[in-house]
């Protein structure tokens, strides 16, 4: 995975709360396999009528080059699946801006380099008053924590650790790997002081 | 004496390998539990020629995907590929899978705590964010992503930044009628759906000493749709009773020893949590869902809200949820025809679920259709024992196989566009049971409630006179 530090894109409005993963992907397309790509199941049922045909007024429709999502609070709220993430990535979106993320929602965003950032309320409605009426141009710089849009600045936050892993585009099994000697001595003290820890059939 | 501690203190220190200089530990996982939804990560660590680290301690269940009716034959060939995916990886990997056909099948979070791969003080993973369901058990349980699946099955472990405390307190005695799925709609009404982010609650008060196991398990359960990642209850007698001589529960020596240290996981007296709420036991009513979020419930006594009457910040998404849900403010939430019913899901679909509706149906006639899916093959069985399946059969109500059902979907059991579906499951989301679908949450005594009378029904009318 690539890791970036700042973005220079388009960002668009989509002033709902509570967007929950079951509306991001439908559980329905979940078993296409990753190399298939999700991109086209996006909101699927938000952006498209019973018939399938995409409707023009929805903003990802009206703006389909945009990269930055602008959108109402607990973003994510649900599910784990990481099609959710799939689904935004494979759309092009690079960053959501929202007042509050769902928390598995967020950490599986950062493990796929899409960045969860996080607004006050303040800045928050000063971003969608700004995109009301049509996308702007956005630039996010993850190291600065910061946000310029139509000339004015804005701050979000972002736990460090993840801003660390997203910029370096870091993969955790490989960091990981280089532990393998403290995770075996961890496993053989669980082993001696919580031997019941280990899963035993009755005979 | 140390400084007192949190049992999620506890937990986290018994699980941490190390932590790093930002704060965020690696944990260890004691029990992995995997299903056809995991595909991804299986197909991660394959990309990268890692074999599964830990095979004793991964389980794999077929329940998302699983057929209710015709099992040996499965019509939908994406279905079949979803469960035959689950079967190959289980297998090339040496893991041991709970099969269609295994009678110990059902839904993961059901089946965990059946088999005793459950326990006290473990860590346990799964790619479903209602592993929080496990907590009820004193264990430090949390849903992960794909991205984190693959990172456990390749190193049996987990890097997490520890959430906040949070304690939820609930004293009193509930009111007849009234359940553990009421007490987490109250709560997550209150707070909202993003209540509780950031925290891992852990519930406490003489109200949920008193609720069963299976109760804990609906409340903790339903902790994600609060916001909390993680939901615990301390373990005592209640919890040991129903782990003892449970499959793969510790025997023995080593059963005297993991009681003694399951004792001791409770939060120390004095400790202070970052967050307290504290709720009435006797004030929580029958509740009910009205929109598509689980915040927006209210009891079922109460009339649908005005979005005018409500704060600016949520009178927009009541108007799209009313209009989704095709309600009119000011009207009465008891009343409300339904189109249909269902019971089952990690949430509600145990063996006490089932015994509260069938006290309800008992001798009654179901005015809608419904379907029952039993939270898994013991289940099942166990209900078949007790007769209940007649009780259900004998209402009009179908009986069918276990797994995760009308609650996503994803096996084909849908709701139709436009139906509104009086359900035991967790989430009422736009499109969660199907497209177009309306879902109101209750618990399944409410359900049962909703079967008989074809409408929102306040089910305490229906039991008196009636052992609940």
């Amino acid at each position: 995975m690539a890791g970036w530090r700042r973005h220079r894109g388009r960002a668009v409005s989509l002033p709902v709360a509570n967007i929950d993963t079951d509306q991001l992907i439908p559980a329905r397309f979940m078993s296409v396999p990753r190399a298939e790509g999700y991109g086209t199941y996006l909101l699927h049922d938000m952006r498209r009528d019973g018939a399938g045909a995409l409707r023009p007024e929805f903003p990802l429709n009206a703006h389909p080059g945009a990269s930055v999502l602008v959108a109402g609070r607990n973003f994510g709220s649900g599910s784990s699946r990481e099609a959710a993430v799939y689904a935004l990535v494979d759309a092009g979106i690079r960053a959501v801006i929202a007042p509050s993320f769902g928390d598995i929602f967020a950490a599986n965003a950062v493990n796929n380099g899409l960045l969860p950032a996080k607004v006050e309320d303040a800045g928050f409605a000063a971003l969608e008053a700004a995109l009301a009426h049509a996308p702007q141009e956005i630039a996010i710089d993850i190291e600065t924590r910061s946000i310029t849009l139509d000339g004015a600045q804005f701050g979000f936050v972002l736990d460090d650790s993840w801003a660390t892993k997203l910029i370096n585009g870091w993969d955790d099994i490989d960091l990981t790997l280089n532990h393998s000697a403290a995770i075996t001595a961890f496993k053989q003290k669980r082993g001696q002081t919580a031997a019941w820890a280990w899963p035993k059939e009755m005979e | 004496m140390g400084t007192p501690q949190t049992m999620l203190d506890k937990l986290w220190a018994a699980h941490e390998v190390q932590r790093r200089e930002d704060g965020v530990s690696l944990l260890w996982v004691d029990r992995h539990l995997v299903h056809e939804g995991s595909h991804h990560a299986f197909a991660k660590i394959k990309a990268r020629g890692l074999p599964v680290a830990e095979p004793e301690l991964t389980f794999a269940v077929v329940d998302h995907y699983a057929p209710t009716r015709g099992r040996s034959r499965i019509a939908d060939p994406q279905i079949a590929r979803m469960i035959d995916t689950l079967r190959g990886n289980a297998a090339a990997h040496g893991l041991r899978i709970y099969d269609l056909d295994d009678p110990h099948q059902g839904i993961v979070h059901v089946v965990g705590p059946e088999e005793g791969l459950t326990l006290p003080g473990l860590l346990i993973n799964c790619g479903d964010s209602h592993t929080s369901t496990h907590g009820a058990f004193g264990a430090l349980a949390f849903g992960i992503g794909a991205t984190e699946v693959a990172h456990v099955l390749a190193t049996q472990t987990v890097w997490q930044r520890k959430p906040k405390s949070m304690r939820i307190t609930v004293e009193g005695q509930l009111g007849a009628g009234v359940t553990a799925k009421d007490i987490a709609l109250c709560w997550i009404a209150r707070l909202g759906t993003d209540g509780a982010h950031g925290h891992a609650v852990e519930y406490a008060g003489s109200a949920i000493r008193d609720l069963s196991m299976e109760a804990r398990m609906t409340l903790c359960n339903l902790s994600i749709e609060g916001g909390a990642r993680f939901g615990m209850v301390a373990p005592d007698d209640t919890t040991f009773a129903y782990l003892q001589g449970r499959r793969f529960a510790p025997k023995g020596t080593d059963w005297q020893a993991a009681c003694a240290d399951w004792a001791a996981l409770a939060s120390d007296a004095g400790v202070r949590f970052d967050r307290e709420v504290t709720l009435d036991a006797a004030e929580i009513a029958p509740t009910v869902t009205w929109g598509t979020s689980p915040e927006q419930a209210l009891p079922i006594t109460a009339t649908i809200p005005d979005p005018a009457d409500l704060p600016p910040e949520k009178a927009e998404a009541s108007r799209a949820a009313l209009d989704y849900m095709g309600l009119r403010a000011g009207a009465m939430l008891e009343g409300t025809p339904v189109d249909q019913v269902f019971i089952g899901s990690c949430t509600n679909g145990r063996i006490e679920d089932l015994r509260a509706a069938a006290a309800v149906l008992k001798g009654r006639k179901a005015v809608v259709p419904g379907l029952i899916s039993p939270g898994s093959a013991q289940v099942k069985a166990q209900a078949e024992a007790e007769g209940l399946d007649r009780i259900f059969t004998e209402a009009g109500l179908e009986w069918v196989a276990s797994g995760c059902s009308m609650c996503v979907g994803m096996n084909g059991d849908l709701v139709e566009e436009g139906k509104r579906c009086a359900s035991s499951t967790n989430r009422n989301f736009k499109g969660r049971q199907g497209r177009g679908a309306r879902t109101h949450l209750m618990s399944p005594a409410m359900v049962a409630g909703a079967a008989v009378t074809g409408r929102l029904t306040d089910v305490r009318k229906l039991l008196q006179g009636r052992a609940a």
